[in-house]
């Protein structure tokens, strides 16, 4: 099926749920409201023309500039009985972004999930075993967001030099965890 | 023989024994994971009842570097994400970013990536195949086809001067043409692979019977659990599921060659196992040394067309998104690329990694497993830790 039909059918059986379309693009895309993507997700697994039993990627965006700023999460989609790609997106707050979980279509997305948990802070309720996946469990904050900012200490160990720091290097003096204040003993000092 | 359980004479009996279940950490520093990877497992003596695995430990920000560099400079990259196989990498992306600018390369150039990416292909199985050998306690196997993706290494530092890490395909074009006299060298290659190394590797690893015994019946992954954690590749078409990128939406021209998409069979067992996932990687290897001749053939009546002439000075494409997928070595590749139109550097790359999607597989094929075998799955499901953990 083309995306047009696709997109006729998605309109039909949910309505007005399906807020936003473009299929004059690259990969043409749905958005669907976030609180439906679970039944959509099922929906479009199961049903005989379309048949995505095929989860290829699942992604967070973060747009902030956009007006209202919002978080994105895009599913690309794939059938391997009729060989039909589709995209569906799910736009979400920025604030305590959340969704229900797609686990139960396609165990992949499990740890697409917890992946885009890891960078983007977004909420999959309902998600089986939704931890930190790449990054260390006690590490804070979403990296992926735009607005991110490196953290100066980790675990209480400086990992972005200071000013100080890149001033010395740019001289081209070694830099290390310091500045220390260190001054070897002299031994020669009795003498 | 029945087991004697009058253990009277010890002092001791069979219920007295401690049955607990064990934690037991394999990684993250176990030559058979085949990286930084650890597995939490949960033993039964010798029955491995759960695993957890935990990854990214190699995790080195790839995509977070994506949108701090302009979309050429992305490409060295996309090198070090599956250090084994780097060319069909940095494809994969400059594929997706010549659809999102409407570039398209000359028929030269893509007979050229085609040659570089099976020729990656051949090299990366080595790898693959002669690593599970070794995993399994065949050493052997393992020298001779180190010996051969030396070969292919020897054609690509020619080529473009580096041996592992390549920044080779660029957006546009590549980065150096084939060298003059790089055919007669490729088919003196494939002529040796065709007659010596291939055969070899069929007699002395996989039809070997101490080979066949260890990986006919373990692992075994049905059609529907492959789709549904989306595993690619090699991976599943152990499975039997005859589905190839390069067939379903060929790029780079793939429609013009005749080959086969390789499938397990099961002959020594149940259709999936890891001895199925591991002989489709040898096939492939004969596959892609069928299409290089093709490919050879196809070079030899062409005109030569510039290798620069449609990288563009600095890649600014305008808004849009695209979502792109190659066949690599490992399996699907998928590069989603966001652009907003208005910056030189990408708003957005994601990655979906061949790799990753196997790994999440991984608890369920190990359910019930003896620790051995655990060693045996890994490497068939052939993961490479930089591509998982990005």
């Amino acid at each position: 099926m083309d995306a047009k039909a696709i997109h006729e059918k998605l309109a039909a059986r949910f309505g007005e749920k399906i807020a936003g379309v473009s299929l004059e693009v690259l990969e043409p895309w749905v958005v669907v409201a976030s609180e439906t993507i679970a039944e959509v997700a099922a929906f479009v697994k199961a049903d005989p023309d379309l048949r995505f039993d095929n989860l290829m990627c699942l992604s967070g965006v973060d747009y902030p500039k956009e007006k209202p700023p919002r978080m994105e999460v895009v599913y690309h989609l794939y059938s391997y009985t009729h060989l039909h790609t589709f995209v569906l997106k799910v736009h979400l707050p920025r604030e305590d972004p959340a969704l229900p979980t797609v686990e139960g279509t396609w165990s992949v997305a499990n740890w697409h999930e917890r992946e885009a948990y890891d960078m983007f802070g977004v909420v999959f309720t309902g998600h089986s075993d939704l931890r930190r996946i790449l990054l260390p469990d006690d590490w804070e904050g979403w990296p992926l967001r735009k607005d991110w900012v490196d953290p100066e200490f980790y675990n209480g160990m400086r990992v972005k030099p200071t000013q100080q720091m890149m001033e010395r290097a740019l001289a081209g003096e070694a830099i290390g965890v310091g500045p220390f204040d260190f001054t070897p003993p002299n031994r020669h000092a009795g003498e | 023989m029945t087991l004697a359980t009058d253990t009277t004479s010890y002092g001791w009996q069979v219920e007295d024994l401690d049955t607990d279940e064990m934690i037991l950490n394999m990684g993250p520093q176990h030559p058979a994971t085949h990286g930084v990877l650890r597995l939490e497992l949960r033993t039964d003596g010798e029955v491995v009842r759960g695993v957890r695995p935990h990854i990214g430990y190699l995790h080195r920000c790839f995509e977070k570097h994506c949108e701090n560099v302009d979309y050429a400079g992305v490409i060295p990259y996309t090198d070090r994400m599956d250090y084994v196989a780097a060319m069909g990498n940095s494809l994969g992306y400059a594929l997706a970013v010549e659809k999102l600018m409407g570039i398209e390369v000359s028929p030269y150039l893509q007979v050229v990536r085609v040659i570089i990416a099976e020729l990656q292909r051949i090299a990366s199985h080595c790898v693959a195949v002669g690593t599970y050998g070794m995993d399994l306690g065949a050493f052997t196997p393992f020298l001779h086809l180190l010996r051969d993706r030396e070969k292919v290494l020897d054609l690509f530092e020619w080529t473009c001067g580096a041996r592992l890490l390549y920044n080779y395909n660029w957006i546009g074009g590549v980065s150096h043409d084939l060298p003059e006299g790089f055919a007669r060298a490729t088919r003196d290659l494939l002529r040796e692979f065709d007659a010596v190394t291939f055969p070899e590797l069929m007699n002395l690893l996989i039809g070997n019977k101490i080979f066949v015994k260890r990986t006919a019946e373990v692992g075994v992954c049905s059609p529907e659990t492959a789709i549904s954690y989306d595993l690619t590749g090699p991976n599943i078409r152990g499975s039997g599921v005859p589905r190839d990128i390069r067939k379903d939406q060929p790029y780079c021209g793939y429609e013009k060659y005749d080959f086969a998409i390789c499938l397990g069979q099961g002959q020594f067992g149940p259709l999936g196992s890891c001895f199925d996932r591991n002989l489709v990687r040898a096939l492939e290897m004969a596959e892609s040394s069928k299409i290089l001749h093709q490919a050879l053939d196809a070079l030899s009546k062409m005109e030569r067309t510039p290798v620069h002439e449609k990288v563009p000075k600095r890649a600014k494409p305008p808004k849009g998104e695209v979502y792109f997928r190659t066949e690599a070595p490992r399996g699907q590749l998928g590069y989603y690329v966001v652009s907003d139109g208005a910056t030189f550097n990408p708003y957005r790359v994601k990655v979906k990694s061949p790799c990753f999607t196997a790994m999440s597989v991984f608890h369920v094929l190990a359910k019930g497993m003896m620790i051995a075998d655990i060693i045996a799955l890994i490497g068939s499901l052939d993961i490479v830790l930089g591509e998982i953990d990005r």
